[in-house]
């Protein structure tokens, strides 16, 4: 059973702020998916291998040489925040 | 009057290209639909008198194509309909975008869709719902429901959508017109803007199985930028009438019956009928792990959205307001003015089912029936060509019936979800009406087996008149 405590955890790691008042509902919501989930525990899994790619490709090598890249200025028209020439972040300390 | 692309080029060779996309303009603009989010008209119009002028050749020499809003598209804004995205230019274009432009096709505007692709109803869109140009009250399917709805009320003559787990096949189904979403690796995914990324295709939406595989022809191939891309070998316009003499279909037990419309049931067992006549013949299968396909789909979609959608931090593009804080905390609020609630619950039970001692229990179990799912598919295919269902289990639905509870909307991709899992090819074509809404066919083949579901497709359409018939009424 997912909790408040929970939904608070998991708002955490997301970097996804939920307000007080949303926590309910995610709480309702969440249970209901998750017991749907939890369907998947009656199949019969042991020695079946997981399906990470529909389509399995390997080792895709391509030679290593300098591309062209994204001038600057276009790289930074789309940053809301920008100084000299760099992305403005959030302080970190 | 929409043409098919065919008689369109020829069209556009003898008379003016600015006059039509003039008048499919004209039409966007007094249509109460919602089909776009944003309009391209400057650029296409300067395109198409660039095209009177001097006519360009091409695949589609041009031709005007709307695109999703998760399809980047340089100097054109694509929002993917959230908040988070919304004034965002991609820089560049993607893979099937210098694909299109370098077959002479013009991009007229980007289409309203389900919230980074997550939903079946189009009604997740920061933008507001699209409507079905069918009954203006249901909605047009999801999450490409403008890609559809434009291209069904004829405010574009094609376009391009993508299917993470149905969101083309769903909305073509519920607006009546042509939908496939290719085997994976097949159309490179460079430029998509990412919610599930080992399950997603872009694919294009038509008025006719031949315009799907024209469209097809332009956009497969192989391309170093995205490392899941194949080869195509093509050819799909060469193969389109060889007819179904003598060709397998499989008809999946587990498609039919309980929760399925009786009316739908009845033309999809009309349209096996109907190949059956063209001298095909079929045959019941059983998928016995379908039942799971739900769920599978559903942990492995969330848990891949959670990592793809942590880049929007308001950082580099996107939304970013208020007064900076520290780090964790200016994103987080960010992130919580920027996604609408069903990306936020995606993302949030994506973040859960990844996280520390979950693990096994959700995204590794759910990764495992998927192999299960992809098995049932490699086991059929051994002994037929193609499998014949029901693309949606019941006609379009009306707007606000399932918004309010998630686990109902999600039932609704019963029947595209496994296609995903398994990376194989799948077709959605009209097969008739169920109280006057479309009903849709879908036809799935094996990996790479494009060839085969276009020409079942082609020859049921020859055969039919559902494709030809259109909504009224819709301005």
């Amino acid at each position: 059973m997912i909790t408040r405590e929970d939904v608070a955890h998991i708002s955490w790691l997301a970097s996804i702020e939920v307000a007080e008042n949303e926590k309910d509902d995610f709480v309702e919501q969440f249970n209901s998916v998750l017991d749907y989930f939890h369907q998947l525990d009656e199949v019969d899994t042991e020695n079946v291998e997981p399906t990470y790619r529909a389509v399995e490709l390997v080792n895709v090598f391509r030679e290593d040489v300098a591309g062209k890249s994204l001038p600057q200025e276009v790289s930074l028209q789309n940053a809301p925040k920008r100084e000299d020439g760099y992305f403005r972040s959030p302080r970190i300390v | 009057m929409i043409f098919m692309l065919k008689e369109l080029k020829e069209k556009l060779s003898t008379e003016s290209a600015e006059d039509y996309i003039c008048s499919l303009f004209d039409k966007i603009k007094k249509s109460n639909l919602n089909a776009y989010n944003i309009l391209a008209e400057e650029y296409a119009i300067k395109r198409a008198q660039e095209f009177d002028k001097y006519p360009w050749g091409g695949l589609m020499a041009g031709v005007p194509i709307a695109i999703k809003s998760s399809i980047s598209t340089k100097n054109i804004e694509t929002n993917c309909s959230s908040r988070i995205l919304q004034g965002y230019i991609p820089p560049y274009d993607a893979h099937v975008i210098e694909q299109l432009k370098k077959e002479g096709a013009i991009v007229l505007g980007k289409t309203n869709m389900d919230e980074f692709a997550m939903g079946t109803s189009t009604e997740t869109s920061y933008f507001g719902t699209t409507h079905n140009p069918w009954d203006f009250n249901s909605v047009p399917g999801g999450s490409s429901g403008g890609s559809a709805a434009a291209v069904s009320a004829e405010e574009a003559p094609c376009s391009l959508g993508s299917d993470t787990g149905g969101s083309i096949r769903c909305p073509a189904s519920f607006c009546g017109i042509v939908g496939l979403k290719p085997t994976y690796g097949l159309v490179s995914r460079y430029g998509l803007i990412a919610y599930a990324n080992s399950l997603e295709q872009i694919g294009p939406l038509t008025t006719s199985v031949e315009d799907t595989a024209l469209i097809l022809e332009v956009i497969a191939g192989h391309d170093w930028r995205d490392s899941t891309s194949l080869e195509s070998e093509g050819g799909y316009l060469g193969d389109l009438d060889a007819g179904v003499q003598g060709l397998k279909c499989g008809i999946p037990k587990e498609y039919f019956g309980e929760g399925v419309d009786e009316k739908v049931e009845r033309s999809v067992w009309d349209a096996i009928s109907k190949l059956e006549d063209l001298g095909a013949s079929w045959e019941q299968v059983s998928l016995p792990h379908t039942k799971y396909a739900l769920a599978s789909y559903y942990i492995i979609a969330m848990s891949e959205a959670s990592s793809n959608l942590a880049r929007f931090d308001g950082l580099r593009y996107g939304l970013r307001e208020g007064i900076d804080k520290d780090w964790h905390t200016t994103f987080s609020e960010i992130r919580a003015a920027g996604f609408g609630p069903e990306v936020k619950r995606r993302v949030l039970l994506g973040t859960y089912a990844l996280s520390a001692g979950y693990y096994g229990r959700y995204y590794l179990k759910a990764q495992k029936v998927r192999t299960l799912i992809k098995n049932d598919f490699q086991r059929v295919f051994k002994d037929i060509d193609v499998l014949v269902t029901p693309t949606m289990p019941f006609p379009a639905f009306k707007i606000g019936e399932r918004i309010q509870d998630p686990l109902s909307l999600y039932m609704a991709d019963v029947f595209t979800v496994p296609i995903n899992l398994s990376g194989v090819p799948a077709i959605s074509l009209p097969c008739g009406f169920a109280d006057n809404l479309p009903v849709g066919l879908q036809i799935i083949g094996n990996h790479l087996q494009e060839n085969a579901i276009l020409r079942v497709a082609k020859a049921y359409e020859d055969a039919t008149p559902h494709h030809t018939v259109k909504p009224e009424g819709v301005v």
